[in-house]
């Protein structure tokens, strides 16, 4: 299973939970389990930045996730 | 600290190639282009900081001999909504509106049409023949305004996003955001002691040297070339093709030269106006924004307001934190609230904290990012509470903040746990330097300050030709802004192991290279450079290949070594080694030119943290303050060009105490800047500053080839409460907004008694 934690601004589309666990073997699986247990959260996850495992990815759509991984939704940086 | 490498050219300091030119007065800036029937464009901006546009009438300016085209928000598509996409981030509609007001102007300065015309003189004679008539509006030009329940409205359709359901009523508000963790109230019944402060930092401009400008020319079948001054011209392309709802393909995208950006140059003010002026006039059109202009019409970094409490057990753990932190916007939604939010907090290993943080409209122009956007106003009101925290328990603030230092494996406040990272690296070096226990002058102060930045990696193209003589060509696509040219070469000249001498690199324009996101995030040496070293990674397969079919083994049985093919050990084969000059000079013979390609999407920028230590001189009598000495010390993790990253790091001191000190957009009661140039706003000049000395830690990145962090942004986010906490040590009193200007200290020492 692969724990995940959604900010703030994402419990709208979460229903209010802030942390689940899911089965997914990489990004884009965790994508569609999410959508199919929160339908419509697909877009708004997928335009957020993600923490894998402590590697903060901009778009993290090809990373595999291994059992046990921890995935925080954040806010995408931007830079100057 | 780094594990020593023995690297042959990366951590050099060679003369940047492109110096020559620019010491010379050749290199060619956003506005030293000229071309064959160029006219000038010219902007008519705003004279009100709020107001309806009622009526706009440019049949004069249109019939005036010399003038060949004029535009106004009637000649722009509609504006849709949609994200912006890129580095910037933002809303397609609030960029179109920024660019050209359609039906209301929103600050001081904002267009509302424009001309172009044979000569500037024209062009300035035809905006005074533009009639425009207005409805005004009362201006909102502070955050507690703004924030109040009844305040005038800058946009009436924003309602307040992020909130668990859409608000009834529309506010300034445009978005909300919250952190948190653990119990923040038994927390603070935890804390022997708890600090709390409140800090106002205004608005502060990037203050980059060289105004905006552009040549747009546009031919009749539609496709535009654009030569600009810009960070990035693949994300002004798009953003230009979404404001003119046009083709990507018909628009091609040159950078100039760049003289400074510090975020300021990531998003488009005229590119998309020149196109439409020179579309309607069939003639190369340039627009040059004056010194004036860049003031009262583009973006700066928000001013803010913010408020922090700490509390920490007497050993100095810090037991809860909470944030409150307003962002001006501007006059569209989109101030780095967010960054701000998850930076105030992340050096520290925290078990309770709460940030509320709120992205707030005015009617001022729409803020831009600047060096490590959010994190310099939020992590000032941090490091001065730590200031204060550490006075109250008596104890070294370098001690403090060791003592609650983020580390590997810490949870982040914004979430992930932290990989290997140099905090404790930075603020032990900090304590070890020479500068820190120094002795001060009389009635000298000294502070510290600790500053942090995400970084970014994005995506990246780079391509390297090696020439018939092995010399290497680097082509990618990242305006050079502080040296990146001389580091891609590093790089290239350190994985094919040849002299930096023999690798050169050059910027392509958008269709002679692949994508690349803009020089921005500190993500350029970072992850271009990743681009890079994979693009020679790929030029030394084809050689161990063609070495392979020259001596007939195979390539597995073929090494790379110093520059060179050579065989396996115990490969069977009397061969002379090949330079990649003898493969070059085969080419032809093995397979035609070698050329090596990569493009990607970095992942694993790694975070950067500094330590800043500021020394001051407080004139008591007219509030003037000297700086005596900077020290700034920052994890690079590997440092490329050492003179550069130092260039980097001084850079940013000298512009974080600019803001620290001096620098501050001044409004009058209707929302017209009042100090829009350099001789009122006044940034640091080289004899305002001391020497800031440089000590670059290295905890290498372990997701870059070379061990790279960004290093661009960083080293503007300690200097402002360096200063501070410096003048609260020199004349004994917090003050807690910034700029630390002359009267501002004078007033807080004559509230104090004298």
């Amino acid at each position: 299973m692969v724990r995940v934690v959604f900010p703030q601004h994402l419990l709208s589309v979460t229903g209010g939970e802030r942390e689940v666990e899911v089965e997914a073997g990489n990004f884009r699986e965790l994508l569609e389990a999410l959508e199919a247990r929160f339908p419509g959260s697909r877009e708004p996850l997928a335009k957020s930045a993600a923490a894998v495992d402590g590697q903060i990815y901009q778009d993290a759509f090809l990373e595999p996730l291994e059992p046990g991984s921890e995935v925080f939704f954040m806010q995408r940086i931007e830079g100057g | 600290m780094a594990e020593a490498v023995d690297y042959k050219v990366i951590g050099t300091s060679p003369i940047r190639p492109d110096g020559v030119d620019k010491v010379t007065g050749r290199a060619q800036y956003g506005a030293d282009l000229n071309l064959p029937n160029m006219i000038y464009g010219r902007v008519l901006r705003s004279p009100h900081a709020h107001a309806r546009i009622k009526r706009i009438d440019t049949s004069r300016a249109e019939a005036m001999k010399g003038v060949y085209s004029v535009v106004s928000g009637k000649d722009f598509p509609e504006a849709e909504h949609g994200e912006i996409g890129g580095e910037g981030g933002g809303d397609i509609s609030d960029l179109a509106k920024n660019i050209m007001a359609r039906d209301k102007v929103l600050y001081h300065g904002h267009p509302v049409a424009a001309v172009a015309a044979r000569s500037q003189r024209v062009a300035e004679e035809a905006l005074a023949a533009i009639e425009v008539e207005y409805e005004v509006l009362t201006p909102v030009l502070d955050l507690d305004t703004a924030m109040a329940s009844d305040a005038p409205l800058v946009d009436e359709n924003c309602y307040t996003k992020n909130l668990p359901e859409k608000p009834d009523k529309p506010s300034n508000i445009a978005a909300v955001m919250q952190l948190g963790r653990g119990d923040v109230d038994q927390g603070f019944e935890q804390a022997d002691v708890i600090v709390e402060g409140e800090y106002r930092i205004p608005a502060a401009h990037q203050g980059y040297i060289e105004p905006h400008a552009c040549i747009a020319n546009t031919n009749e079948s539609g496709q535009s070339t654009v030569w600009c001054c810009t960070q990035g011209h693949f994300e002004f392309r798009a953003m230009t093709a979404k404001v003119l709802n046009m083709n990507v393909a018909d628009l091609k995208f040159v950078a100039s030269e760049i003289g400074g950006g510090f975020g300021g140059k990531t998003v488009v003010y005229l590119e998309p106006v020149a196109v439409l002026l020179s579309r309607k006039a069939h003639r190369p059109v340039k627009m040059m924004m004056t010194r004036e202009e860049v003031f009262r019409a583009t973006g700066p970094a928000s001013g803010t307001h913010i408020k922090v409490k700490v509390g920490a057990r007497k050993d100095g753990t810090i037991t809860a934190a909470t944030a409150w932190m307003a962002y001006e916007a501007g006059a569209f939604a989109g101030a780095p609230m967010g960054p701000g939010a998850m930076s105030v907090f992340a050096p520290y290993d925290l078990e309770n904290f709460k940030v509320e943080a709120f992205d707030v409209l005015v009617n001022k122009p729409k803020v831009a990012a600047y060096r490590a956007p959010g994190a310099p106003q939020s992590m000032h009101a941090m490091e001065c509470a730590l200031d204060e925290l550490a006075r109250k328990l008596g104890m070294d603030p370098i001690d403090l903040r060791l003592k609650n230092a983020a580390d590997e494996g810490t949870q982040a406040p914004y979430g992930p746990k932290f990989p290997a990272i140099g905090l404790k690296a930075c603020l032990n070096a900090a304590k070890n330097h020479p500068n820190y226990t120094k002795p001060l002058p009389e009635g000298a102060g000294r502070g510290i300050a600790v500053g942090f930045w995400f970084n970014v990696g994005m995506q990246s193209s780079a391509e390297v030709h090696i020439n018939e003589n092995g010399t290497v060509t680097v082509v990618e696509g990242n305006p050079d802004i502080g040296g990146s040219r001389a580091s891609m070469c590093l790089m290239a000249a350190e994985t094919l192991g040849v002299p930096y001498e023999q690798v050169r690199a050059i910027i392509g324009d958008t269709e002679s290279t692949g994508f690349s996101n803009v020089t921005g995030g500190s993500r350029t040496t970072f992850a271009t450079g990743m681009a890079v070293v994979r693009a020679c990674e790929d030029i030394i397969a084809q050689c161990r290949a063609r070495a392979a079919a020259t001596w007939g083994v195979d390539e597995d049985q073929v090494l790379w070594e110093d520059g060179q093919a050579t065989p396996a050990p115990g490969v069977n084969a009397d061969v002379k080694p090949l330079s990649l000059a003898d493969i070059a000079a085969n080419a032809a013979k093995t397979g035609g030119p070698l050329l090596g390609r990569a493009s990607l999407n970095a992942q694993g920028a790694g975070a950067s943290f500094s330590v800043n230590i500021a020394d001051v001189q407080v004139d008591r009598e007219t509030g003037k303050v000297d700086v005596l000495g900077f020290t700034a010390i920052q994890d690079a993790g590997r440092a490329i060009h050492k003179a550069y990253v130092e260039g980097q790091m001084q850079g940013g001191a000298a512009q974080g105490l600019g803001w620290a000190l001096n620098e501050e957009y001044i409004y009058d009661a209707n929302g017209v800047m009042q100090n829009a140039g350099f001789l009122d706003y006044r940034i640091p000049v080289a004899s305002d500053l001391p020497m800031i000395d440089c000590e670059i830690v290295e905890v290498p990145n372990p997701s870059h080839p070379y061990g790279v962090r960004g290093v661009g942004e960083t080293p503007i986010v300690a200097p402002l409460a360096a200063a501070a906490n410096a003048v609260r040590d020199a004349v004994g009193i917090r003050i807690h907004d910034l700029p630390l200007s002359p009267p501002r200290i004078v007033a807080a020492i004559d509230a104090a008694g004298g």
